[in-house]
């Protein structure tokens, strides 16, 4: 071994300027937890996340009924991360990526139920031909780029998303949706070196529902506080009740002018809960009822956002139309997904290479 | 003697076009370099250049005609002391008929260029409408230069790089260290940071940054520094790249290039050479190319970089130095999925592609010297592989050897002899064989890594033992 050079200097430590770039965004948030939205604004997240988690107690049905097959997860109980964040994004320009847990980033960026659905069916009709599925699903037209089935593919490829961004010029922003499962992957933490070298225009968003799959966080990861593990890459961090749309909304605008100012990446983690399994085969062994109903009842999203808008004035009453008209949309969806024919079975062969050679 | 001007094929895919105005009459006096006249393709309007000295002799095809198929003759130049009125347009020879496979610029030259095979027809409306030869890949009469491969595919960047904002390239080392074979050199200095990107050594995750960014509507080269270490990054090359087209219903491409040296290098062990042409080859959604040559290389590679899908194309160390005659044009793209006939031959067929080539064409030399005419294709595309060339060869000569430098299992090599069993059985007078490397990790002994890999000499005894001249 080469002998070290010894130097009377001390290690140079962290200046407190430094110290305070990596946690000023998180004092930015204890200071102002939550968004001021309009009646109109909550009534719209509201709406949003109604959507999501009836499409996704639909799709629950469907795969049920042998309609929806292979894998299919399902994010009832993480509609507020979705909704927040993207409210605050500018539609047109930045671009959103996920893992295979989609179904609610695409209803978050407005792409019409019906073709998500039907893409669930396996049908002609679906966002990808039914040829993607549930975890593969895309919208390039909305700045939707997946839907990808391996864990934690999604950081690097949003990273590079962000790096076209850069490249362009064109002020753009990505946010890279990733569980606290993925967190544990090696390439994540690749891109968050390169991301924050590169001072690339991307928030990391950690979705952390505390299992991933049947292993809870504390028996997966040894460090629990994810918000953290930017902290060696020079990434500040936030760590946000994301089963709050308000506060996930103003998290999400502190963040995005971080990013879309040319200060390089965030490093989000969003405190939510999944209330249904992994995927519709999970066997729940992993966790009690109670737990799950604690949640449910002290902690819901939805209901914390309905209890709002009557403090606001809005009507029970003209919540419950609402409600008809989102259960409408998803039934609606679900006949459409149901009664579009399947792929031709020429569209086997077809776009599997752009060209011809 | 008089010489034929021929329509030129101004780009790979062209077939025909129009002949849109003759700069120069019947009589004129023309020199190398004069422009002769505009001819129009599908994509731009060209200038055509003399290339001999000579008076105008005959103009055959009138300006203003469409759909002159290229190698038509369309004029001819009388040379010095001749008689421009002389000439009898209808004693000229039929434009080549060549087969379906391309020729090589290689058989092109051998063969003595303006040789003609076929029939002499008289009119040229017979000629344009019956023989259609495939064009050239690189038009007659294009000047060649020497350049080493190591160039080609550094001006094969180059080029494009100048020619679209949204080509860059990133990897380890390709941009102060002017790349780790020095392939990238001097890109920096024209391009500047922003565009040639050294990475930290993380290939997981740049080439997913890469993949990406080629979904963002860039055009990313992403070199590994070798196919070796490319592993820790195939999720994304496969994962990533390959199935998105597909499995978004066509929405979302990836247009991106995985480049590096492929293939067993010297004396470096097992873990830095392997050929991982079969690995890639077998994946739907890919395209892989593996160039010999520097022509290919460019050719391929400007090809690849243009291409709305994601290449993996595999270059070899070894064959980075290797000289080649290089064509001098604006822009030599060559097309994908195309094998090339690099020496004709009427025995025996050797189907090989990147180092095996020359260690083909150095049997095929010895071989001559015995008797045995050996006809050497370069498959220079993996996928999608150029079936149609190999069946046709195999009908020729009915014999074939398959040379391959990577392990023997599950490799190209048992592709080509599948394809030769499923769609040529009626064409074989004996089993193909194959020549490749031992069936071993690669060893780091002199003795013991040439006694692994393949070389020109089994080569020459597998295609006698075909030939059952052994």
């Amino acid at each position: 071994m080469p002998k070290a050079a010894k130097s009377d200097e001390q290690p140079v430590l962290s200046t407190e300027d430094e110290e305070f770039a990596l946690h000023n965004l998180q004092d930015a948030l204890s200071a102002d937890r939550r968004y001021k939205a309009s009646k109109e604004e909550l009534l719209h997240f509201y709406e949003q996340m109604l959507l999501i988690r009836r499409f996704e107690e639909k799709a629950g049905q469907l795969y049920g009924l042998g309609l929806i097959g292979g894998f299919c997860h399902l994010y009832i109980g993480q509609e507020a991360v979705a909704v927040g964040l993207q409210s605050a994004l500018k539609g047109g320009l930045d671009s959103v990526i996920t893992g295979y847990r989609d179904h609610g980033h695409m209803l978050a960026y407005g792409i019409d139920p019906k073709v998500i659905m039907a893409e669930l069916t396996g049908r002609q009709s679906g966002i990808s031909k039914g040829k993607g599925g549930s975890m593969h699903m895309f919208s390039v037209e909305h700045g939707f780029y997946g839907g990808h089935g391996i864990v934690g593919a999604q950081v690097p490829l949003g990273s590079g998303l962000a790096f076209a961004h850069k490249y362009r010029e064109d002020g753009g922003v990505t946010l890279a949706y990733f569980g606290d499962g993925a967190s544990n992957q090696g390439q994540v933490y690749e891109a968050f070196n390169m991301a924050s070298l590169w001072k690339l225009p991307i928030i990391f968003v950690i979705e952390n529902n505390q299992y991933a799959m049947g292993t809870s966080v504390k028996r997966g990861s040894a460090e629990t506080h994810f918000y953290r593990r930017g902290t060696a890459f020079r990434i500040p961090g936030m760590d946000v009740n994301g089963m709050d749309v308000l506060e996930v909304r103003k998290a999400a605008e502190i963040a995005i002018e971080f990013v879309r100012g040319g200060n390089g990446p965030v490093l989000m983690e969003l405190n939510t809960y999944r209330y249904r399994g992994h995927s519709m085969s999970d066997p729940a062994k992993y966790r009690t009822r109670d737990e799950v109903q604690d949640v449910r009842t002290k902690r819901d999203p939805i209901e914390h956002a309905k209890t709002e808008l009557i403090e606001m004035g809005v009507s029970e009453a003209s919540l419950k139309e609402l409600d008809k008209s989102v259960r409408a949309t998803v039934a609606q969806a679900a006949d459409f997904a149901e009664s579009s024919p399947e792929p031709d079975l020429s569209e086997l062969y077809t776009d599997v290479l752009v060209e011809q050679y | 003697m008089a010489i034929e001007l021929k329509m030129p094929a101004l780009s790979p895919t062209m077939e025909e076009g129009k002949l849109a105005k003759w700069l120069v009459k019947e009589g004129d006096e023309v020199a190398s370099g004069d422009i002769l006249a505009e001819i129009e393709t599908d994509k731009a309007t060209m200038e055509f250049e003399a290339v001999d000295e000579g008076t105008i002799g005959k103009i055959v095809v009138a300006e203003g005609t469409d759909g002159v198929k290229v190698g038509t003759v369309i004029a001819v130049i009388a040379a010095e002391g001749e008689d421009a009125s002389d000439i009898d347009t209808a004693t000229s020879e039929a434009p080549e008929k060549k087969p379906k496979a391309k020729k090589s610029e290689a058989a092109e030259a051998e063969s003595g260029n303006a040789k003609s095979d076929g029939d002499a027809k008289d009119g040229m409306e017979q000629l344009a409408s019956e023989v259609t030869p495939a064009a050239p890949e690189v038009p007659d009469g294009t000047n060649m230069k020497t350049s080493t491969v190591r160039d080609a595919l550094r001006d094969a960047m180059a080029e494009e790089m100048r020619r679209d904002d949204r080509v860059f390239v990133m990897g380890e080392e390709v941009a102060e260290y002017q790349g780790a074979y020095k392939v990238t050199q001097g890109l920096l200095e024209e391009f500047g940071p922003r565009r040639v990107i050294d990475t930290p050594i993380t290939e997981y995750g740049f080439a997913g940054i890469g993949t990406g960014a080629a979904m963002g509507g860039l055009r990313p080269i992403v070199e590994f520094m070798t196919f070796n270490f490319a592993m820790q990054a195939i999720d994304h090359i496969i994962n990533s790249a390959a199935k998105t087209n597909y499995m978004s219903g066509g929405q979302m491409r990836c247009p991106v290039v995985f480049r590096g040296p492929n293939g067993a290098a010297s004396r470096v062990g097992a873990q830095h050479s392997q050929n991982y042409g079969p690995w890639y080859a077998s994946v739907p959604g890919l395209v892989v190319i593996a160039p010999y040559d520097a022509s290919d290389a460019k050719g391929l590679l400007k090809a690849a970089i243009r291409c709305e899908d994601p290449v993996v194309f595999l270059e070899n160390e070894l064959v980075y130095g290797r000289s080649f005659e290089l064509p001098e044009l604006d822009d030599h793209v060559l097309p994908i999925g195309k094998a090339r006939i690099v020496r004709e031959g009427s025995d025996v067929s050797i189907v090989t592609y990147s180092i095996g080539v020359g260690l083909a064409l150095e049997a095929a030399e010895t071989l001559a010297s015995e008797g045995i005419e050996a006809e050497v294709i370069d498959l220079r595309t993996l996928r999608p592989l150029d079936k149609a060339a190999v069946l046709e060869s195999l009908k020729k000569t009915n014999r074939m050897v398959v040379v391959e430098e990577g392990y023997p299992i599950c490799s190209i090599a048992s592709e080509i002899i599948a394809i030769c069993m499923e769609e040529g059985f009626d064409h074989l007078d004996a089993p193909v064989l194959r020549v490749c490397d031992e069936n071993v990790p690669l060893p780091y002994a002199a003795n013991l890594e040439k006694a692994a890999l393949i070389d020109a000499d089994r080569v020459t005894q597998a295609v006698k033992k075909v030939c059952y001249r052994d």
